[in-house]
């Protein structure tokens, strides 16, 4: 086997990692809210930038930059969910995707406002490693690591807590939920901050392999939602092998063709598999 | 109503002479009102029946793609490749409508297949960079004033041309309105199931809707490629339009006909009115209070401007069709 497609499959291997955590966000919102955030990859830009500004301006240790970032974007979550999603909770499912729509519109412009458009490093690389002639990044090894971890944590807290399993128990049945004495509200307040906490912990660790500007989030927000979709809204099992599949594609394709294309053929894909398997392709 | 025929009379003959009287700015400020309120009226001949597309982007880049490279690289007139980039745009439509509305595909799942079709045109665009410029854009070859190449640096010609398009969306509106189509239409946006079974064709009605709707959003693209002489894959077919085409069409108030026009209005008034103001550095503002209205509009009047006028004056006819 040719080592550079090698590399590439590893690549996307470990691309499919952050793909994934943030896939889980979205998914965990989606299946237990019921409502698509469409707006998702921009709260991860907001991260992006908190841990811009706190560790490359302000100069705070990067640790600490990160967890500021993880909390403030869950506390956008909880605040995107009292303002926008909660007064539309019972109209149409198309009115909320165009209300977190204007959510999207809105965070892009207000950050072109007071960033600029300019690209911002946060001005730390770290190693390559290499073995056996292939090379691999560092952030994106630990970018996997963090994402795997994250993913085991949550399916503990889901498994394990109360509220983890009141969380679950509303996701499948919202209507009877309220009649064995769970706050529903509390519930999607706590879903909002998770989802928010997630995009936060997806900044950090794309902050280390990207530079950060306003329009990022569509760079890799349809993907995710594609990602998720795919998967089957709301299964979060299914959204992991489908952040895999959809990176090989990028991965393998971006190393024959080139890197649009292989976006293209993802797309593609994407809407051939909406017509094939709208309910995902994993059968829940 | 026939004072509203007067009116309308009026109306238009005021939009005839304002070339002869208003200054070169305003005149390109109306032109831009005119074309994107034919693409926001292009959307809202699907939007207004539930066919939400985040992805008209698609079908306007292709429009005006099309033309530009065909006369560029071909010298093709823009009297054939427009038609030609229209005719694309509708199959697209098809290629993508047809399989959607077969497979019931509808909703946000119907919306997030049309934001991937945009994806799909912008980044085919975007890499097929040694004839389209990628990223970078492209000119079309300028020869100065000239009808053969659809090419006039007076903008009085566009103006007209602008006015007698958005006049043709307004009849396609009507036509549409005034049809048996719509009823059917209407119907399958209430319930699906209960048009199919008294005997509606709802993939084929569904079908028309689209394929009108692709092919005039390709000429309002085509239109505007031909106007400003710069074509760029983000600013005909990124999220950024495809999302601005949704918001206006429903901030207008996407089920009267003129509701759109009032969308474009507003939001050219909005963008230049805030550029005026606080200068060019104030890049961004007029989309993010855009982002902020579109939240509202959704929030506290999902029938856009002009439906809430017309609910505020007529409380009792207030019986949402499609929402």
């Amino acid at each position: 086997m040719d080592i550079f497609l090698l590399e590439a499959a590893i690549n996307g291997l470990l691309l499919a990692g952050i793909l994934a955590l943030l896939t889980l966000g979205l998914n965990l919102i989606f299946g237990v809210i019921d409502v698509v955030w469409i707006a998702y990859a921009d709260l991860v830009m907001c991260g992006m930038y908190a841990v811009y500004w706190l560790f490359a301006v302000f100069g705070w240790p990067l640790p600490l930059a990160f967890a500021a970032s993880v909390v403030g974007v869950a506390a956008l979550g909880v605040i995107v969910h009292l303002l926008i999603i909660a007064p539309i909770l019972r109209s149409a499912p198309i009115n909320q995707l165009l209300a977190t729509g204007g959510l999207l519109y809105f965070l892009q412009s207000f950050a072109t406002l007071l960033f600029t458009t300019d690209f911002r490093n946060i001005g730390v690389r770290l190693p390559i490693i290499e073995i056996g002639g292939i090379y691999i990044s560092y952030s994106r090894l630990l970018a996997f690591a963090v994402a795997l971890v994250g993913a085991t944590a949550l399916y503990l807290f889901l498994k394990r807590t109360y509220i983890g399993t009141a969380i679950r128990a509303i996701a499948q049945d919202r209507e009877i939920i309220g009649l064995m004495g769970v706050d529903q509200r509390r519930i999607y307040l706590v879903t909002s901050a998770i989802g928010g906490a997630l995009a936060g912990l997806g900044a950090c660790l794309l902050a280390l392999q990207y530079d950060v500007h306003p329009f990022i989030g569509n760079t890799f927000g349809p993907l995710i939602f594609m990602i998720c979709v795919l998967g089957g809204l709301g299964n979060m099992i299914g959204g992991f092998i489908a952040a895999f599949i959809i990176s090989q594609i990028i991965a393998i394709g971006g190393y024959y063709f080139s890197t649009e294309l292989s976006y293209v053929l993802a797309f593609m894909l994407f809407i051939v598999l909406m017509f094939v398997r709208p309910q995902g392709i994993v059968r829940r | 109503m026939k004072a509203a025929r007067i009116g309308s009379i009026a109306g238009l003959g005021v939009l005839i002479a304002l070339p002869f009287v208003t200054p070169a700015y305003f005149l390109h400020l109306l032109i831009q009102i005119l074309l994107w309120g034919f693409i926001y009226t292009a959307w809202s001949t699907m939007g207004r029946f539930g066919l939400v597309s985040l992805g008209h982007g698609a079908f306007m880049g292709v429009g005006a793609y099309v033309p530009a490279l065909l006369w560029n690289y071909f010298d093709v007139t823009p009297w054939l490749g427009i038609p030609v980039g229209i005719v694309l745009s509708a199959l697209l439509g098809v290629i993508i409508g047809y399989p959607c509305f077969r497979l019931k595909v509808v909703g946000h799942y119907f919306a997030l297949v049309t934001l991937a079709l945009g994806q799909v045109v912008l980044l085919s665009i975007v890499a097929a960079r040694d004839i389209t410029g990628g990223s970078l854009g492209m000119t079309p070859r300028s020869i100065g004033h000239s009808w053969y190449a659809l090419q006039f640096p007076d903008k009085a010609y566009f103006y007209m041309i602008a006015l007698v398009v958005w006049l043709g969306g307004l009849l396609v509106w009507r036509w549409i309105d005034r049809g048996i189509g719509r009823e059917a239409l209407e119907a399958i946006s209430d319930d699906e199931e209960a048009a199919a079974a008294v005997g509606i064709d709802v993939t084929r009605e569904k079908l028309r809707v689209t394929v009108i709707s692709a092919a005039l959003t390709a000429l309002g693209g085509a239109l505007f490629g031909q106007y400003l002489m710069y074509l760029n894959p983000e600013s005909v077919s990124g999220i950024g339009v495809s999302l601005q085409i949704v918001f206006a069409a429903i901030a207008g108030g996407m089920y009267a006909m003129l509701g759109p026009t009032v969308g474009a209005l507003l939001t050219i008034a909005l963008t230049e009115g805030l550029r005026v103001w606080f200068g060019a550095n104030f890049v961004g503002a007029a989309n993010a209070i855009y982002g902020i209205l579109l939240i509202l509009f959704v929030v506290f009047m999902p029938r856009g401007i002009l439906g809430w006028l017309e609910m505020a004056r007529r409380p009792r006819a207030a019986t949402a069709p499609a929402e």
